[in-house]
């Protein structure tokens, strides 16, 4: 009886070795700390498989929010950031932890609202009236409240619309603290108005009563840039492995994948890397 | 020329054993010696489990001193104790003997042989696979026995051993003890029963209240018991 | 709830991404059990069984410790294994291996504490017999162990169940990389904060089958092995 239950224990603890230990395959792959919503967007899903194909390196994409993901970088944990809030981005390498900054792609941001539209918003091209218009009249709106490049985008609008917000918040300002999907979801919930990346929104599968409000203000572009982990501040960075992926992201070929990829039949991300000579 | 290492006598010098504010043992003297079995008997609540354990070493005077072979600290190598209630190791009855070996030093080669040597010599050789917690209280108590003497001691304590059990199992138990005792094995047992000092005695101690009372051969207790303590324990009266 | 019949027709077609989420969950969960075992149990059975100075302490804080918040136990591991922190050089943050470590430590206060009170109540039967029978110190702990074996599964199988429950600790010590990573809880927490609710429940039914057949299959070898050995 105790033979049994010891070579059932041996049996195991090799089962569990053998799922821990990475494989060989990911001595080739980098760690890419990136933001949710690229992440749900899926277009990571799309274009990975054909970097791999390309090169054979594996990208292990961690999502988090804008700031989290550069935290992540600053501690050296991830060899490349790729995400969407240029001021932190620059001051991340001005800070000296990234070689250097690449503009890859932009998408946009929308505001959704409820289809009842009290801010009387709806079909509207202007962000920052629209914003105003909510904050005069205290219509419930919910921010991402969390350092992500969306809610970056989101306090860098209010600014445009030269509403102070610690001043002006009130019970009408709700901060969750949490990802994009959620915060539509508490939109949905609370017949509030949020700023949504548009892949997010695309794929949302609990749209409710909620539908786009404000789109198309060139005010709500995003822009999203790739960088290096410096490897002189983090000497474990694989900078030969993360340097082939942000060439292959700024190339022709990247870029293409990137235009090509869509979602309920619209194109998602604009690619606009500096053209570089061949 | 110095004789081979022996418990024997156990010498207790005026022994108190107290828990609390209660005296259990009440300075007591008395001398075991080698030879036929001795058999602890008296009313409840005399100190007899007491003494029991005081001689195999899982209890200690709270004052006055024992001596094993005249040595003051004797480790238990040649001493073994059988309970009232045994308790089966969750494991087969082979198994359980193995054990009591194994942790009396016995050596691995000549493990399996000596079980089966230990079982037969109790009556459980066709119950060696069997889980011992499935025995019957009789067997188990045979089992306990085998373990016991598992350890070659030269000093065997049973505390009550059948005071649980039926008279077949009563009998089965008592063969087993009369025999271990013709080996030349020392044997100091508790019993409730009159009968079984009659079946098994050498000597009786007689114990009331934390004291001996008489130290005397069986025959000569059953039929003249001096004092009147022990005429009332003998004559079946409630001794108080 | 359309979406609800999609979880099933996923696990009807034998998705494999579906596939390999499960299996990744209980290859970590059984994992962090079984290092946690190796830790817990002789650690509840000493505490059971010795006493040395500050003994009270250290049964206080393992008691204490199931309630450790699993996020909690996730942040500290990242702090430890992060490249910048005092560990980054074994390069396990964000892997399997990262959440086993994690799992494990949350789930070591669990088994020690309910191994030492099975010890505990064991040591009042047993001590007699094997004060008699001279058994050492080290003797004690594992005859305990070993006798109490159908008790102690059970601490197991609540060390599993909080493992295989959480997802704090695995969302930061793992980061939820799709196809590294990804557990059935963070793919149910990811699912969740994407507003796919239904998908989300489907594969939260998933998992509380999974456990529950471990648990069902747990049970049956314990009543076949008792019927063994009594």
């Amino acid at each position: 009886m105790k033979r049994q239950y010891a070579s059932f224990a041996f049996a195991f603890s090799l089962l569990a070795v053998a799922v821990a230990t990475p494989s060989s395959a990911q001595d080739k792959s980098i760690v890419v700390a990136s933001t949710t919503s690229t992440q749900d967007s899926g277009l990571f899903g799309y274009i990975l498989p054909l970097f791999k194909a390309k090169t054979g390196i594996e990208v292990k994409v961690i999502a988090q929010g804008t700031g989290q993901a550069l935290d992540t970088a600053r501690r050296g944990d991830a060899d490349v950031v790729f995400v969407h809030a240029k001021s932190q981005e620059e001051k991340f390498v001005a800070e000296g932890h990234g070689v250097k900054r690449f503009d890859v792609m932009y998408n946009d941001f929308v505001m959704i609202g409820p289809k009842s539209d009290l801010a009387g918003v709806g079909g509207s091209k202007d962000i920052v009236a629209a914003l105003k218009t909510i904050q005069g009249k205290a219509l419930p709106f919910v921010s991402r409240g969390d350092k992500s490049g969306t809610h970056s985008a989101e306090l860098a609008l209010w600014k445009q619309a030269g509403i102070d917000l610690e001043t002006a918040k009130g019970p009408w300002y709700r901060e969750i603290g949490q990802g994009m999907g959620a915060a539509l979801n508490a939109a949905g919930a609370m017949n509030a108005y949020v700023i949504s990346d548009r892949g997010t929104w695309l794929s949302f599968k609990n749209p409710g009563d909620l539908v786009i409000a404000v789109e198309g203000d060139k005010r709500l572009f995003n822009q999203y840039g790739v960088i290096l982990v410096n490897p002189e501040k983090h000497p474990a960075v694989k900078k030969d492995l993360g340097q082939s992926f942000i060439d292959w992201l700024i190339s022709p070929e990247g870029q293409g994948a990137i235009a090509v990829y869509q979602v309920n039949s619209k194109q998602l991300f604009f690619p606009n890397a500096e053209k570089r000579a061949s | 020329m110095r004789g081979p290492v022996t418990d024997l006598p156990i010498v207790f010098d005026r022994v108190l054993v107290r828990a609390g504010l209660t005296t259990i043992l009440d300075r007591l003297t008395l001398t075991l010696s080698s030879g036929s079995p001795t058999l602890v008997i008296g009313p409840n609540g005399a100190g007899k489990s007491t003494l029991l354990r005081l001689c195999m070493g899982l209890a200690v005077p709270t004052e006055g001193r024992i001596t094993w072979g005249g040595r003051a600290d004797a480790k238990p190598t040649r001493r073994a104790f059988v309970f009232q209630r045994p308790v089966m190791l969750r494991r087969t009855v082979s198994a359980n003997v193995a054990y009591g070996l194994t942790h009396a030093g016995y050596p691995r080669a000549k493990l399996a042989a000596r079980t089966a040597e230990l079982l037969e010599r109790v009556g459980l050789s066709d119950l060696a696979m069997r889980p011992a917690r499935r025995l019957s209280g009789g067997e188990q108590q045979r089992l306990a026995l085998a373990r016991a003497l598992a350890r070659d001691p030269e000093l065997l304590l049973l505390d009550e051993p059948t005071a649980s059990l039926d008279p077949a199992a009563t009998r089965g138990v008592e063969e087993i003890v009369r025999d271990t005792a013709q080996s030349g094995i020392k044997i100091v047992m508790a019993s409730h029963d009159l009968g079984q000092v009659r079946r098994l005695a050498g000597d009786v101690v007689f114990m009331v209240r934390g004291n001996v009372r008489e130290q005397t051969p069986a025959e000569d207790f059953l039929k003249n018991p001096s004092t009147s303590e022990a005429a009332a324990f003998v004559r079946g009266d409630l001794v108080v | 709830m359309l979406d609800g019949l999609n979880a099933w027709q996923l696990i009807m077609s034998g998705d494999a991404t579906l596939f390999a989420i499960v299996k990744l969950s209980l290859a970590v969960s059984l994992s962090a059990v079984v290092l946690a075992a190796v830790i817990g149990l002789p650690l509840g059975a000493s505490l059971a069984l010795m006493r040395f100075p500050g003994r009270s302490a250290i049964v206080v804080l393992v008691n204490a410790f199931m309630g450790l918040p699993p996020v909690v136990v996730g942040l500290a591991v990242y702090l430890l294994l992060s490249r910048s922190g005092p560990l980054g050089n074994l390069g396990i943050l964000f892997t399997p291996t990262a959440m086993i470590v994690a799992q494990a430590i949350l789930i070591v206060p669990i088994i020690a504490a309910l191994t030492r009170q099975t010890i505990e109540d064991l040591w009042i039967e047993y001590r007699d017999e094997l004060s008699a029978m001279d058994v050492g110190p080290l003797g004690r702990i594992t005859t305990l162990l070993w006798d109490a074996r159908f008790s102690l599964l059970t601490a197991l199988l609540a060390g599993f169940g909080r493992a295989a429950a959480e997802v704090g600790a695995v969302m930061i010590v793992g980061g939820n990389m799709e196809g590294f990573t990804r557990t059935m809880t963070t793919a149910i927490a990811l699912e969740t904060s994407k507003g796919n609710l239904p998908l989300a429940l489907g594969l939260g039914m998933i998992l509380v089958v999974i456990v529950l057949a471990i648990n069902a299959a747990a049970w049956g070898a314990r009543v076949w092995s008792e019927r063994q050995v009594g």
